[in-house]
Parts: C-alpha cells; structure tokens; sequence
C-alpha cells in the first residue's frame, strides 16, 4: 500500500512535467493533465481508505535522501487519515479545475505549481523522517507560493505572497529547530528514533504550535490567510483551506502527540484557548467581510480554531489520564478536518463560481444568483448549511463531539482547567452561532434577493465539470453528515494509535450514530424527523387552511421601490454584531460626512474595520525590525576610533565574563 | 640561577608594562616615539636574556630583529615623517590622560585577575609574563582608541606587536616562524601607515582621522 502511494506521489512530479509540455499543445492537454491528477487523487484516497480498513504500520527505507542520503517514508493510520483528506479534496478540487483552467490565461503559472502542491500535501504525511517531512513541507509551502502569485500584475497578490513566504519561512525555521531539539544528541533524524528520545519538551511544544500554528492559521499567527486565500485562484483556494491547514494540524498531531512525547495537562490548556480565541476572532472577521473569498478565509480560520480546541482539549484530558474523554476530543477534532476540508473546498468552489460567472467577489456586487445559477446555488446552499454546523450536514458531527467533550471536562482535576473549560465552551457556543449568522449572510446576499449589479443579473451557469465537481463535494459532505459514525469510524484507527485502545471512540453503528456518555447523536433519525416534520407541516399548511393558496408580492415596508440598493446589504445586515462587538475585536470606525443645509450632495457613510492584532502585532514586529536595521545601520557609520573602539569592549567584557564566570 | 632568571625576566616584563604607561601619558608626539624605542629596546633584552636563560640561539635573532626595527629604523622613520611633514607635536586625546591611566590599570587588573588562575599550572617563569603581555596588548589597543592622531595610532599598533613578541619568546619552545612574521607585519604596518600619512597629508594638510571622517560622511 506504502509503495502504490508513493509511486502515485511521484506521479504528481510526472504530471508536472506533463504539465509543462501541454501548456504547448492547448487548452485540452491541460484538461488531461488536470484529470490526470483527479485520478491520481482518487486513487490516492482509495488506497488511503483501504490502509484505515485494515490498519498496520509499513515503512519503506529509500535509499534516496536530501541529505542524509536516505529518506524513511512510513504509513499508519494518522497518515492514512490526513491522507484520505488531502486526496479527497484533491480529486474534487482537480476535476473542478479541469473547466476552471479553460480558457483562462498563462495556465503554466497554475498547471506546474498545482501538480507539485499536490505532490507536496501527499508526501507530508508519509514522510517518516525529520529532513523529507522538512523538504516536503517546503515543496508544500512554495508550491503554494507561486500559486497565490498566479497573478503577479495584482498588487494585493504580490503583498500576499510576500507576507505569506515570510511567514512560511519563519514557520519552517521554527520547524527545523523543533526537530533538532526533539533529536537531541543523536544523529539520526526518522522518526522511529524520535519517538525513542520522548523528548517531552515545552519548548519543542511551543516551536510546532508557532511553525504548524502559523500554517493552518491559529491566531495571532493568522496574518496570511485571509490575505493569501482569496489571492490564489479559486480551486487553489480551495485545496489551500482545505488541504494545506489540515497538512499543518497533522504536523500539529503528528509531534505533539506522537514524537514529543508525555505532555503536561496545561499545555493542553494553552492550545484550548488558543483555539478558542481563533475561531472567535475568525467568525466575527467572517461576518463583516465584505469579499465572499476572504469571508470563507476567515470562516477557515475559525474551524481551524475549533480543531486546534479540540485537539487542546485532548492534550489536556490525556495529561490528567482521562483516555476516554481525550479519545472523543481527539475525535472530534479529526472528524471535523475531514468535515472542513469537504465543506470549505465547496464553498471555495463555489465562490469560484460566483467569481467565474459574474467576475466579481464582493458581495455587494451580487445577488440573486439563485435564479440564475440554480445548481450552483443547490450546491453552495449545502455549504451554507454545513459552514452554519446544522445538522444533518456535516459540519454539526465534529462540533457535536467537541461540545461533548467540553461537558465531559467536569472530570478534569484541574481546578484551573476547571475554570476555564466554561468560558472556552461559551466562547465556542459564541462561534458557533455567529457562524451560522455568518453562512447565512454569504449565502442570502449572493444568492437571494435581487441582483445588485449588471453583472449579477447577466450571470450564467458555469461549466459541466466545475458543476459535477461541487456536487460531487456536496453530495459527500451530506453523506457524511447523514453517517458521521463512519467517519469517526475512520477516525477510530489513528486515534488509538495516538492514545491507546482505551481511547477508541464510541460508535453505534445500527443508525450509524454518535454516541459519548449518555448522550447520541443519530443524524439518520434527525434527517428523517426534520423532513417528516416539514412534510406535516406543508401537509397541514394545505390542508387545514380554511383560504386557499395565493400568490402575492413580497411584503415591501411600504415602499415599493424597485432599486435593488434598498435591499438589505451585506454590510447592513451585520451592522448589529459589527456594533456590539466593533471596539473590542475589530478597530471599527464608522463616520457620516452630512453635508452642510442647502448642499445638494448626498451624505456619505463610511466604515473603516481594522484587525486589531495586524496592527498590534505584526506592524509592531515590523517597526521594530526597522527600529534596530537603522540603529544597525549607523554602526557603519562609526569612526575608525569608534570601531576599533567597539572592538576593544567587546573583547574586554569578554574577558571580563571569563573573569566573573570562573 | 632559576631564581635570578626569572627575576630579570619579570623586571624586563614589568619595563615593558611600564613603558606601554609612559606612552599613555605622553603629552609631544616626539616624545612617544622615544618611549616607544625605549620599550623596543626592553623587548629586545628581554628577548636576549630568554635566549641566554632556555640557550635558545634562535631567540637572539628576534632580540636583534627587535633592536634593529623597533629601536633603530621605526623611531628614526617616524622621527623623520613628523619633522618632513612639520605636524604641530602635541598630542589631541580623545579622553584625559588621568582617565587613561585609571582605565590602563583596570586592564591590568583583569589580565592578571584572568590569566594566573588559568595559567596555574604551567611553569611559574611563564605565567607572569604572560598576564604582563596580554596587558601590554590592551593597552597599546586602549592608546589607539584614546589618540587622535594617526601616528600615535601607529604607536599604539607597534605597542601592541611588542606585547605579541614578549608573549611569544617567554614561552619555551615557539618556533622562529612566528617572531619573523610578526616582525615582518609590523614592518608591512609601518610601510603601509606611511604610505597612508602621506597620503593624508597631501590631501589634507593634517594627520588628524576626522578630516577622513568628514569625507565619509559625505556618502559615494
């Protein structure tokens, strides 16, 4: 199984190289290529699927190396599962781009650098040592560099691409010093002996929640990907969010968990609130964003935030020696990758969409798309049900567990825990409302109502094979929501691994429900109860009414105004939230500039957000970083006599520190 | 013998310390070059008497190495480029001469508070010396950042090699090699500071370095 993975691995490095002599032969060559790596993917995830059906641990010794001359490659099912989630989205995401190359110019800026992200997703998970993992994170990182600047005459992408390298390298570095922590005195860097070494090291901890943290998202680190997302082409968007955060959360998993050894229970504390603080700032981005594209990037950052809880929580849970309940944690925050993954490469498909038929992302631009694009309107109103965690989509499952586990933290012995455990659950009841607030927003603005540009209303169906991939997407985020057991069922395998038997989740499998504790959740029943209750309700509607049915126009307040601008506005319809919370988590400024008595002009209402961490953190650390450069700079500027001078202190407290220190 | 050896070793040692003293309180450009052949003079005795003391023959070679360049041929050079280029003989400081001293003494406090634990357990002729060397180099570097003037900066270069080359003969053992390199820089130094003074003077009429500053500030 190890070896067919990673011969379809080098596939993607074919298909590249494909890729490049298509970009020759024309728009249908690039579509085979394109298809070529859907059936790679898909073949991929089969095989990923067939190796957590019989779980057992494979190594392979290649005795090709970056740098040690040999490279350790090793499948178990936490690799299975992450890779199960990258090929499933990545089949989706290449079909989707079979229509989506067409047609467009410079395919060779995309067709390459896909290929190779590709190739870099799927051999993260397999890498079984510090320098290929290391090497294929890069691959990963760059790839998806050259993909956000597909487009180099946009400025916004440019500052994107810039702000996500350094952040990239930055996390790399973190990374690299991670492992070379974790390796201590030895010179062997698989991870068998990793593993051996047990380092259990706080700092190793924190270097991979800042090298893994800032990849996936986790606030403060977040800078990039509301910036990056919506810069790339959409169904790199896609595989970005879908994808590339997942890859960042198993690196998370991976040593954490597995190499770093026994962690104490607080550190679990820290990556709870950690979670819980970025799916609160990630929601409340997501409902004022006026961009459909960076709206769904911070709705990413958000559900990375409920992952990076969960998988807090079950640091916590397995450090106090409650196996079970970090077994549920730990599943809840697997199942919701998967579950992510699905629902948020549907969404950027379907943004993609929207972006492709009318050219536009701002949602005030948009608007009764519904009409025009029907299936595409079907297809992103699941999205919408699952971004909004409504059952029996699948975006509720993983949430569901989450909360079970947060109930289940009563038992946790820390009293400090103890009393952070109810505001974590608050902030994540918060999320999880404001993002069904959220989803409702994106779909209702773009989708419903009446078109608020020319564009929108002279929007057209997009191609056969975008449509057929974003229903594929759909009609497996409902499956998946309909039988979340299953997919906890396949989550089972690598959550033992990580934990121990005792850890198993609890699965019910005759309706294929939930269960933790004394609670279940059995979507199938929920499914049927929700459509025999609307079937009642339509029945007794038709039925009992003593009047007939009649059709009416829309209630209009009274002012039957036919101008589409006195519709409610994407900016309107969260003024309330944006408000309510506009001084503490955003820098909101709102002015309205009234013109003097007499003038004719209109008053102007303007709306300044800013993120507040950009500018406390990040705009810090730049002004610093320029602080010291010139104070640097001026050292070039010394006297000879002040550099001899400089010399001589220097040696002199040196000599001075030998003095002392002996 | 072994007594009186190192006596005459360490008062030839102490010499040198006190002459690196002399040229920090030196007021005439003139009179630190004197200083300066003074202490070329006690570097090549005590060159000599280590020579006689190991029976090293070699170690007279760079006793007369030293008389010829530090005593003779550098005092009388330098004598000549302050007379040829009729620079005023006073010397500018960069800090006191009283706070010199008390910053030279510190200096040699640390060297011996650092290198007589360190240097413990090795034969009682070298230790001392040693200490006395390294506080001869960090005074000839505290005189190059104390002076203005370019010759005395050459001064101070100088002071530091005879710090090297007393270092150098009173261990046992070290090879010529190294006293004929470090007698050949500190001839390349003289020549290339020779150059250099000329060319100062020819562009500036003075010797002093913040003429050279004023330049660079200026930018390309």
């Amino acid at each position: 199984m190890l070896t067919g993975l990673a011969l379809a691995d080098l596939g993607f490095l074919v298909l590249a190289g494909l890729g490049l002599a298509a970009i020759r032969l024309g728009a249908r060559a690039t579509a085979i290529v394109c298809l070529g790596s859907t059936i790679l993917c898909a073949a991929n995830a089969a095989m990923a699927l067939a190796a957590l059906w019989t779980p057992a641990a494979e190594q392979l010794r290649l005795p090709i190396g970056f740098a040690l001359g040999w490279t350790v490659l090793a499948l178990d099912p936490l690799s299975a599962y992450f890779l199960l989630v990258v090929n499933l989205v990545g089949a989706i995401v290449s079909l989707y781009a079979v229509a989506h190359e067409h047609g467009e110019a410079q395919p060779a800026r995309r067709l390459v650098p896909f290929q190779l992200f590709l190739f870099g997703l799927n051999l993260v998970p397999l890498a079984a040592d510090a320098f290929s993992f290391l090497v294929a994170w890069e691959f990963m990182s760059l790839a998806s560099w050259a993909l956000i600047l597909a487009r180099p005459d946009d400025p916004a992408a440019r500052r994107a691409a810039q702000i996500y390298l350094v952040m990239a390298v930055a996390g790399a570095l973190a990374l690299l010093v991670a492992f070379g922590l974790m390796a201590g005195g030895l010179d062997r860097y698989d991870f068998a002996a990793l593993r051996a070494q047990r380092a259990g090291s706080l700092v190793v901890f924190v270097l991979v929640l800042f090298g893994a943290g800032s990849k996936a998202g986790l606030v403060p680190l977040h800078a990039w990907l509301p910036l990056a997302h919506p810069a790339a082409p959409s169904h790199v968007s896609a595989l970005m969010s879908g994808a590339m955060t997942k890859i960042a959360l198993y690196a998370v998993i991976r040593l954490v968990f597995d190499l770093n050894g026994q962690p104490a229970w607080w550190w679990g504390g820290i990556l709870l609130v950690l979670g819980a603080g970025t799916a609160l700032v990630g929601v409340l981005f997501a409902l004022i964003e006026r961009d459909m594209k960076t709206a769904l990037a911070w709705s990413t950052i958000e559900n990375i935030g409920i992952i990076a809880g969960a998988l807090g929580l079950s640091l916590a849970f397995a450090g106090s020696g409650l196996a079970a309940l970090a077994g549920l944690a730990l599943t809840a925050a697997l199942v919701h990758a998967l579950n992510h993954a699905l629902f948020k490469s549907l969404s950027f498909m379907g943004a993609g969409a929207v972006l492709h038929a009318t050219g536009s992302r701002d949602l005030e631009q948009l608007g009764g798309l519904g009409r025009v694009m029907p299936q595409t309107g079907w297809v992103f109103l699941v999205a919408a049900l699952a971004l909004a965690a409504l059952p029996p989509l699948n975006g509720f499952a993983g949430e569901w567990l989450l909360f079970q586990a947060l109930i289940g933290g009563i038992a946790l012995p820390s009293p400090m825990l103890k009393f952070i455990l109810p505001v974590v659950a608050g902030a994540f009841a918060l999320t999880a409302a404001l993002a069904a607030a959220a989803a409702c927003r994106l779909y209702g603005i773009a989708f419903l109502g009446r078109p608020r540009s020319p564009a929108a209303a002279a929007a057209h169906e997009v191609a056969p094979a975008m449509r057929l991939a974003m229903a594929v997407a759909a009609g497996l985020c409902l499956l998946f929501g309909l039988f979340p057991a299953a997919v906890a069922g396949l989550a089972g395998p690598a959550v033992v691994q990580m934990l121990g038997p005792p850890a198993a989740p609890v699965v019910a499998l005759p309706f294929a429900s939930l269960v933790a504790g004394n609670t279940a959740y059995v979507a199938t029943a929920l499914a049927l109860a929700g459509l025999a209750l609307a079937a009642i309700v339509l029945m007794a509607a038709g039925r009992l009414s003593p009047m007939p049915a009649r059709r009416a126009p829309a209630w209009d307040c009274g002012f039957p105004d036919i101008r589409p601008a006195t519709q409610y506005t994407a900016a309107s319809l969260t003024q309330p939230l944006r408000r309510v919370f506009g001084r503490t988590a955003f820098v909101a400024r709102e002015s309205v500039a009234m013109p003097e008595p007499g003038d004719m002009a209109p008053a102007r209402h303007t709306l300044a957000v800013a993120d507040r961490l950009w500018q406390g953190i990040y705009l810090r650390i730049d002004q610093g970083i320029e602080l010291v450069a010139t104070q640097a700079a001026r050292l070039q500027q010394l006297t000879i006599r002040g550099h001899l001078m400089l010399m001589f202190a220097a040696l002199v407290i040196l000599l001075a520190a030998v003095v002392v220190s002996r | 013998m072994a007594g009186l050896a190192y006596d005459v070793a360490h008062l030839l040692a102490g010499t040198t310390l006190l002459m690196s003293f002399a040229l920090l309180y030196q007021r005439r450009l003139s009179a630190v070059v004197k200083v300066f052949a003074i202490q070329g003079l006690v570097i090549a005795l005590a060159a000599a008497w280590q020579a006689h003391v190991q029976a090293a023959t070699h170690l007279y070679l760079t006793a007369a190495i030293a008389f010829g360049l530090k005593t003779v041929v550098i005092p009388v050079a330098l004598n000549r480029i302050i007379r040829r280029l009729g620079i005023h003989r006073t010397i500018e400081t960069a800090l006191g001469i009283a706070p010199t001293m008390l910053a030279g003494v510190a200096l040699v406090a640390l060297t011996i508070l650092l290198v007589l634990p360190i240097a413990a357990g090795s034969a009682l002729l070298t230790r001392e010396i040693i200490a006395i060397a390294l506080a001869v180099v960090l005074l000839g570097l505290l005189m190059m950042i104390t002076r203005r003037n370019a010759v005395t900066q050459v001064i101070g270069f100088m002071s530091l090699e005879n710090g090297l080359i007393l270092a150098a003969v009173g261990v046992q053992g070290m090879p010529l090699v190294v006293e004929m390199s470090v007698a050949f820089s500190v001839l390349v130094a003289f020549l290339i500071f020779g150059v250099f003074f000329f060319q100062i003077r020819e562009r500036f009429d003075s010797l002093e370095l913040h003429y050279l500053e004023d330049v660079r500030d200026r930018g390309p």
